[in-house]
């Protein structure tokens, strides 16, 4: 019979709140540079919020670049841009802005590409979303991380209490920031499933969140005297084990994707990389920091999955009350 | 806890079953799906794994209200001229009919005759100087806005069957819009071609007594109208034709419309049905020697002289056509006009070559995120880690199982939320895991610490997976295509996970507990 591997020591001591300072300070600094990012250079929208044209095309031999970048450009359709992309030098991925006027322009648009480019390519791609529709999909997605915000930290309120949900959104609106701030400093194309990306990192941030409050609220049962600080300290150490395997199973998966997900998913697993890595440091530096100033009543509420344990007897934890 | 009722453990191992036997025809060949009932089928790839066309149409409900308050204009004018009823500045204006009655001994005639037209959908409204607006009403707009969609949906999805389109989809979407997915479809142009024609049909007699020179400087004829056509000089240039405005015969009559050949040429060969054809029959009567105007959505096709009277009802419409262009055209009257132009919104198309090579790429995602995944727990887990990554497995199926049964479409978005699943479903074992550990380190006996250690860990996995299950329901609700099928395998994903780590794991763990009676826990 073998058993694992401890990866994290069985006890850590790890003074996390003694150290918030840090922490926050950069967590600070990062959210400034990502508002700064974000206010003063905005988002690459890609075509699904900004409109216009994306083609995917396929040549014959090798692509030639610049005669095409020259033919395309001479069309009048504005800043057409054009990327080798994959590794065989015959795919390249064509952009074209948004075209003055209405829906039908932007399809006349599409047929002036297609008949310049010719028959001897293979469109493997072809998206155009006109104005009106992009106008809505900005709309809607915004309206989707908002209420995802809210409803999830409107959860953690009803299920803990008023200061976990406050801890939960200001987590919860750190990462969405951190993450928008990364499109925007890097300029990454910013699309519909972006939006999916950031949805699952508030989804994967509050999964984190809760965990660590989930033992706060515990032990504030289970320690009657120890101080708040302390008692997020001995939280935070008990559950670094599985805060390090969830991550690290997650992170994998994620790479998975990234690495080998194809050209389609890259800018989602992207974000979904960056969202882990910062998701978990917000639950820890932000999300527990946030109940020291807020101020955690010692005397919660009964949990109704854990009643069972007034009735056992309780061995007292390993940590020093 | 740690003992299990026999029905539970039945139910467990029958939703296990469930998610093989639904799981299985999509890992099985097409060659032996092709024959299994329609509800074990493989799941259903989105299109843009299956390659294909999806287009938003918006239908343009404005211009079927413009229609409509222009028929009225041409109803007030000749019921007016009938009952000698003197007017001014009849015609449309911000989305009203306007006419001025200038005599007062006229109004109470006129006004019986404007409330006559339509006293269930339209209003009148009377100024004292004698200025009358006819409006609709907003449930009569409203009314009409949805026909014209629905008479939309119905022409559209006719004639995308007509094309032999494998399994398109055809849906309303909002109040004025169209989804339309065309799977498998490599170039959606002559689709999308034929979609968005309104395909009018009309016949005019050809107004010769106009002057064309004067009608191209702006004096057209009262009741005629000039109409360019699509026939052309020896330079290049379109031939313009005077028309009359009346219609002789309208589109709406035709029963038939097929392509065939007069003299080597394709032509379109129609024909009407009996009132159409009394129609047709007593307009070439009349006008023997003249020219008939065949107008398709505001142009002249072609304007053959009438040599003799036709009385049957059918003939042909000749024109410089392609074979394809005659199909088409044949194929667009066969399946009606549409009430109102149709815009396209959006169009997202994805070709079979990449389709298949995105399939690749997610597989191969996908085995190598499960195979990290399975490695990593069973380094940090041992015999145990075995044990979570058996339920991981288990979840894959069922998962897709799910997917299955439940038809929800798989799209490369959606690939990567079982990825992700994969990697977020092993929390659960490693909450319930890193629980039991502390309570051995605690002194816990080893079944009080299994106990303890899935009890406790509970109330952290069920609110920690209600969370995400939240932001992939809202994902769901604002999605579109891949997104949503994105937010379908993560919230399935979540659901099965919570099962398989809680339900199937601790029936292992369990099993294996009464018959190695361990007196130490591997973990």
């Amino acid at each position: 019979m073998f058993r694992g591997i401890r990866l994290v020591p069985d006890t850590t001591t790890i003074d996390f709140i003694g150290k918030r300072m840090i922490a926050m300070a950069l967590s600070g600094l990062l959210i400034l540079a990502c508002l700064v990012s974000l206010v003063t250079q905005g988002l690459n929208f890609g075509i699904d919020f900004a409109g216009g044209l994306l083609i995917e095309a396929r040549t014959e031999q090798q692509a030639d670049l610049s005669d095409m970048r020259q033919r395309l450009n001479a069309l009048g359709l504005g800043d057409v841009a054009i990327t080798g992309i994959g590794d065989t030098g015959r795919d390249v991925m064509i952009r074209v802005p948004k075209q003055p006027g209405e829906e039908e322009a932007q399809m006349a648009a599409l047929n002036a590409v297609k008949a310049e480019l010719g028959t001897g390519v293979e469109f493997r791609r072809t998206e155009v979303v006109g104005p009106k529709v992009g106008e809505e999909l900005v709309r809607d997605g915004a309206l989707a991380v908002g209420l995802a915000i809210l409803v999830i930290s409107a959860y953690i309120w009803i299920r803990f209490e008023w200061q976990f949900g406050v801890g939960a959104l200001v987590a919860t609106i750190h990462d969405v920031i951190a993450t928008l701030g990364i499109y925007s400093l890097f300029q990454i194309d910013f699309d519909l499933t972006t939006v999916a990306a950031l949805l699952t990192i508030a989804g994967y941030s509050i999964n984190d969140t809760v965990v660590n409050y989930d033992r706060v609220r515990e032990n504030l049962r289970r320690y009657k005297t120890t101080t708040l600080a302390d008692l997020i300290n001995i939280s935070l150490n008990q559950v670094l084990s599985r805060t390090i395997l969830t991550s690290g199973t997650t992170l994998v998966a994620v790479l998975a994707i990234l690495f080998f997900g194809g050209p389609v998913l890259r800018g989602f697993a992207i974000g979904l990389t960056w969202g882990i890595v910062i998701g978990t440091f917000s639950s820890i530096y932000v999300a527990m920091p946030l109940l020291l100033y807020t101020g955690v009543r010692r005397e919660s509420e009964e949990d109704p999955f854990t009643e069972g344990e007034q009735q056992q007897p309780d061995a007292g934890g390993k940590a020093k009350g | 806890m740690l003992y299990f009722a026999k029905w539970k453990i039945g139910l467990i191992l029958a939703v296990v079953l469930a998610g093989i036997v639904f799981a299985l025809p999509t890992a099985l060949p097409r060659s032996v799906t092709a024959d299994l009932p329609e509800w074990l089928q493989p799941v259903t790839l989105g299109l843009d794994l299956q390659g294909g066309s999806y287009l938003l149409l918006e239908v343009e409900t404005d211009a079927v209200i413009e229609e409509q308050l222009t028929n009225t204009v041409e109803t007030i004018r000749s019921s007016f001229r009938e009952n000698r009823i003197r007017y001014r500045d009849l015609g449309v204006r911000a989305g009203a009919v306007e006419v001025r009655v200038p005599e007062a001994e006229d109004r109470a005639k006129a006004d019986e005759l404007l409330r006559g037209i339509d006293p269930e959908g339209q209003t009148v409204d009377a100024a004292d100087d004698g200025l009358y607006r006819v409006t609709f009403t907003e449930q009569a707009l409203q009314q009409r806005r949805i026909n014209a969609v629905t008479q939309s949906i119905e022409i559209v999805r006719r004639r995308v069957d007509e094309t032999g389109t494998r399994e398109p989809t055809i849906q309303r979407q909002g109040d004025q819009r169209i989804i339309v997915e065309l799977p498998g479809l490599d170039d959606p142009e002559r689709v999308k071609e034929l979609i968005g024609r309104t395909a009018k049909l009309t016949l005019h007699m050809v107004d010769h007594e106009a002057d064309i020179q004067d009608a191209l400087r702006g004096r057209v004829p009262p009741g005629s109208t000039l109409v360019q056509s699509n026939e052309q000089t020896a330079g290049g240039q379109s031939i313009p034709y005077v028309v009359k405005r009346r219609v002789e015969v309208s589109g709406d009559r035709l029963t038939d419309a097929q392509p065939s050949f007069q003299n080597g040429q394709p032509v379109v060969s129609f024909r009407f049905d009996s009132a159409g054809a009394r129609q047709f029959g007593n307009a070439t009567t009349e006008n023997v020697g003249r020219q008939l105007a065949i107008v398709l959505d505001d142009r002249v096709i072609s304007a053959p002289r009438i040599n003799e009277p036709i009385i049957g009802g059918s003939g042909i419409i000749t024109g410089n056509f392609t074979v394809q262009e005659a199909q088409d055209l044949a194929l667009l009257l066969r399946a009606g006009a549409l009430p109102a132009p149709l815009t396209v919104l959006e169009e997202r198309t994805v070709g079979p070559g990449l389709g298949a090579d995105s399939i690749e790429a997610g597989a191969i995602a996908s085995v190598l995120g499960l195979v990290l995944v399975v490695v990593f727990m069973g380094v940090a887990y041992g015999l145990f880690g075995l044990f979570a990554n058996i339920s991981l497995l288990t979840n894959l199926v069922i998962l897709l199982g799910a997917l299955s049964g439940l038809g929800a479409t798989l799209t490369l978005p959606g690939i990567a939320g079982i990825v992700l699943t994969l990697g977020m479903a092993v929390d659960a074992n490693v909450l319930i895991y890193e629980r039991i550990r502390e309570e051995i380190a605690a002194g816990r006996t080893i079944q009080n610490a299994i106990e303890v250690g899935y009890r406790q860990a509970f109330s952290a996995i069920f609110d920690s997976n209600i969370t995400t299950l939240a932001a992939a329901a809202l994902l769901f609700s604002f999605g579109t295509g891949p997104v949503k099928g994105f937010a379908v395998t993560l919230g399935l994903g979540i659901l099965t996970s919570m099962f398989t780590a809680i339900m199937v794991n601790r029936l292992i763990v369990v099993t294996w507990l009464r018959r190695a009676r361990p007196k130490t826990l591997p973990i």
